[in-house]
């Protein structure tokens, strides 16, 4: 097996042309959704700038609010770590859990956790992790990734819930009411709840005036987990971080509404304290993300806020399904995030997009996603991933184009062989040529008739003179 | 009003028709067109593939060709952006920076410089409207649907004065068509189930034509159109604007 | 230690010049001419039934009743009855029956239909979860208009805990049809106290 690539997994994914469309339509209608939400707010637009200045001033100055954060979160009886990289994420909480001596725990949806790859590491320690979240916990059953990262089973359809569901909870067979299985999740989750003694979740929003943090869910998983239990671990990335409370309030009136489309999600949970006898963790991940901050061309990406609006709009996204992206955060946002973590398997991603803009203009906070894709594409080639053919042809190309004569006689030779000799050209191994007819060509190039107009203008004027 | 027109590589080998009502269309609104010799290409194939850096002599080139130029219209949103966001030089960047401000796509060349009292075009059918990413999003040509901001459309403006058109407005309005450079070649798969998706709103509401600004997304939909043995054609906006008899 | 270290030395080689905070103009934010009727149509959009009483003496009567019915109840509003002082310490074990709760919200925000609730409110961080059916009570004059307002009027580092709540429970996981009741309630009932 070679190397996944997105042109060829999403072929695959695109075969399927019914779930297809209703991947793209399902989506699009999020899209949708999120365009209505944003125009019932008339300073939709100045929150988006609000928001980003916040993250750039944040981002300027993160060190600072870092250390305000923990010397304020360790005020409030949290206890801070630190993690260079996914494995070091991986040991501290492995470390903590051992201590407590529990063995089985709940998790809410942090995409953190996906990336550091948490549930494998904890597992193959011989514990016992219930991912939460329905989505999340649907794909957990499958043993798959999640294909977006705020609805992570959405490349799924209902029969396949029902299938699985059936499968691992007996719940009836062909019954794919999304009620029903949702209310059989629920019973089935709340006793693990109940028993449960550690929760691991992510951060939506670090404050550093209060040392707290603020997580955001529809479902109340991560409540759910984190008040019962006596543990409570939270993971965030070191760009999680915000400097002031009242900058929530921009924060939270544009993550929901870009996400999904509603005002806000149904709980808002602000975490400033464990509660009485909890224990309560966060761990800081670094894990490639200073190396971003260090790169003026790509910087922008760690203001992400994870509403994923840029999945949503995505056409390429919508089309060829989040698995598609061979990572684990898909979408234009993670083809940005994924070649600064392994740029040779990722070298794919920024050209898996058309640059048509889109997601720069629904992200709420106004990351320049498809020009920083155009900049990696530059990356890619200067570091020698954009593959031989790719660089040799564009050699060639830079050639014709650069030499005027070249190009006429390349236009020339190209458009002749396209009339006289189509089979060239009209092949299967022409990827245009597949799905789609050649254009037809014409005789002589714009160049071609415009000097031979000007010449019999000129003759005609003449000729005028001397009638 | 002198004009130099830049007449993208793609459009001079393969649809010099486009080139020609641009032309034509230009002298009817009373310019005085030049067609510098000399140009190929503004380089957009390399850099939008990752090979900006081979694009140097391409770039010199095009300033050879334009730097003299006041006005430059091309009938192609895409190429123009490209000019206006990445034309440099390490020796000329001067002339770089002049072109790039007076590089116009046509349509907004006409909406926002020509302003002419009336167009005399006439064209009576039915017309679907492709908005093209680069020109709507890059150029702004049209507000954008991801955009709290006022409707208005540079080539819509235009279209809607061409006696006997009966203009249509896919649903989506402003979804990308799956052209996307190379893109429609190395993710041929998504490339075509993009265009055939936005094929289906324009066939499916019966349209004789789909027009837009940048016959590249044309071509791309020409070709699913023709495969698929659609009666549906394309057309530029320049042809639709210069047609007509009392031209 | 090593790790911090090297994070933040690592932060303070990258990161960029400061850049400066944006001047925050919230009154320039949207306002509502009728809070209290932007804020029952935004409880509709989450789902949420709405009440509006005239003081507590009708929410007790509601109480009584739904007491009367066998209800299993946890009340932490002292206007309408007493409150069990050992909420506080209760497990989940304890709480995983209860159908209904009363909980006194503080703030009411119009633009999005979510109420503020602390720890001192709730007594007990699981209960507005891990109940059926969520009662919120809200004075009409804490409704604000945006979250804007609604973080001016609170302080979430007095609490331990606070949340805001918008509905009841919900997921559209399953092929993006929305089904209320998730993990936390199945219903939220606002009472707006006029």
């Amino acid at each position: 097996m070679g190397k996944p690539v997105h042109s060829i997994l999403s072929k695959n994914f695109i075969a399927d042309n019914d779930r297809t469309d209703w991947h793209d339509e399902t989506l699009w209608m999020v899209r949708k959704k999120r365009d209505y939400a944003s125009s019932q707010i008339p300073e939709w637009e100045t929150l988006r700038q609000w928001a980003s200045q916040i993250k750039a001033h944040t981002l300027s100055n993160l060190d600072h609010y870092l250390t305000v954060f923990e010397k304020n979160a360790n005020a409030n009886g949290i206890q801070v770590h630190w993690a260079a990289n996914a494995a070091e994420h991986n040991e501290i909480i492995y470390g903590i859990i051992k201590q407590t001596g529990i063995s089985s725990m709940v998790k809410s949806k942090s995409m953190l956790t996906e990336e550091c790859h948490l549930n494998e590491y904890l597992q193959d320690k011989g514990l016992q992790v219930t991912d939460t979240d329905l989505g999340e916990w649907i794909i957990q059953l499958r043993k798959e990734h999640p294909s977006h990262i705020v609805l992570p089973a959405i490349h799924l359809k209902k029969k396949d819930v029902s299938d699985t569901f059936h499968q691992h909870i007996q719940t009836e067979k062909n019954n794919n009411d999304p009620k029903y299985l949702t209310t059989a999740a629920r019973h089935h989750l709340r006793n693990i709840f109940i028993k449960s003694k550690l929760a691991i979740t992510g951060v939506n929003f670090a404050i550093a005036e209060t040392g707290g943090i603020v997580i955001c869910t529809n479902e109340g998983n991560a409540d759910m987990g984190v008040h019962g239990a006596a543990v409570h671990i939270a993971c965030m990335g070191i760009e999680k971080i915000i400097p002031e409370t009242l900058h929530l309030s921009i924060f939270l009136r544009l993550l929901a509404r870009s996400a999904t489309g509603q005002a806000i999600t149904t709980y808002s949970s602000h975490f400033t304290s464990p509660r009485k006898g909890q224990q309560m963790h966060i761990v800081i991940v670094d894990n490639g993300r200073t190396r971003l901050l260090g790169n003026n061309n790509f910087r922008n990406s760690l203001k992400c806020i994870r509403c994923a609006a840029c999945f949503n709009t995505c056409p390429v996204y919508r089309k060829t399904g989040g698995h598609s992206y061979h990572s684990i955060v898909a979408g234009p946002i993670g083809s940005i995030l994924n070649p600064n973590t392994d740029i040779k398997a990722n070298a794919d991603l920024p050209f898996a997009c058309t640059l048509c803009g889109s997601c720069s203009n629904v992200c709420p906070v106004k990351i320049d996603i498809h020009n920083q894709l155009w900049i990696w594409r530059q990356q890619i080639s200067k570091e020698g991933y954009a593959g031989k053919t790719k660089s040799l042809s564009m050699k060639v190309m830079a050639y014709i184009l650069s030499h005027p004569n070249v190009y006429r006689f390349s236009g020339n030779v190209f458009r002749m062989t396209l009339k006289y000799f189509p089979f060239i050209v009209k092949n299967k191994l022409n990827p245009w040529y597949r799905q789609r007819e050649m254009p037809e060509a014409p005789k002589k190039s714009f160049r071609q008739w415009y000097i031979q107009k000007q010449k019999s203008e000129f003759k005609k004027q003449h000729i005028k003179k001397d009638s | 009003m002198e004009v130099t027109l830049f007449i993208p590589c793609y459009i001079d080998q393969l649809y010099p028709n486009v080139a020609v009502a641009t032309l034509e269309l230009l002298q009817k609104l009373g310019c005085s067109v030049s067609y510098p010799l000399q140009q190929t290409c503004c380089g957009q194939p390399l850099a939008n593939s990752g090979f900006y850096s081979l694009s140097n002599k391409c770039n010199e080139n095009f300033i050879n060709n334009f730097s003299d130029a006041g006005y430059i219209v091309c009938p192609s949103g895409s190429c123009t952006l490209h000019v206006k966001e990445h034309l440099q030089s390490k020796t000329r960047q001067s002339k770089a920076e002049k072109i790039k401000s007076h590089i116009y796509e046509l349509s907004e060349f006409i909406t926002d410089v020509l302003k002419p009292k009336n167009l005399t075009a006439s064209f009576p059918y039915k017309v679907g409207f492709l908005t093209s990413c680069h020109g709507q999003r890059g150029l702004h040509l049209s507000s954008m649907s991801e955009i709290n901001e006022p409707s208005f459309s540079k080539p819509l403006q235009l279209l809607n004065e061409v006696a006997g058109i009966d203009l249509f407005m896919p649903q989506r309005v402003d979804d990308c068509c799956g052209f996307g450079g190379t893109f429609c070649v190395y993710e041929e798969a998504a490339s075509v189930k993009m265009g055939k998706d936005r094929i289906r709103d324009f066939e499916t509401n019966n349209v004789d034509y789909i027009t837009g600004y940048d016959v590249s997304c044309l071509m791309h939909l020409e070709g699913i159109l023709k495969r698929n043995k659609s009666r549906v054609k394309t057309i530029h906006i320049a042809e639709i604007l210069n047609s007509g008899t009392n031209g | 230690m090593n790790s911090r270290s090297n994070i933040l030395k690592k932060i303070a080689e990258n990161k960029p010049a400061s850049e400066s905070l944006p001047v925050l103009r919230f009154d320039d934010t949207i306002h509502y001419a009728d809070k209290q009727a932007q804020f029952i149509k935004a409880l509709q959009n989450v789902v949420a039934e709405v009440l509006e009483f005239y003081g507590y003496a009708a929410i007790n009567t509601l109480y009584k009743n739904l007491q009367a019915a066998g209800k299993k109840i946890v009340n932490t509003i002292p206007e309408i009855d007493d409150v069990n002082n050992q909420l506080p310490s209760l497990s989940a074990e304890n709480l995983a029956g209860v159908e209904i709760a009363f909980i006194k919200g503080l703030v009411a925000v119009a633009e999005n239909g979510a109420v503020w609730v602390t720890e001192e409110q709730m007594q007990n961080r699981l209960l507005p979860f891990i109940c059926e059916h969520l009662y919120l009570v809200i004075e009409r004059e804490n409704i604000v208009d945006t979250m804007h307002q609604a973080y001016q009027k609170i302080d979430t580092a007095a609490s331990g805990f606070g949340v805001f709540i918008a509905g009841p429970s919900k997921t559209a996981d399953i092929e993006q049809s929305l089904v209320i009741g998730a993990h936390g309630p199945k219903k939220t009932t606002i009472i707006i106290i006029n």
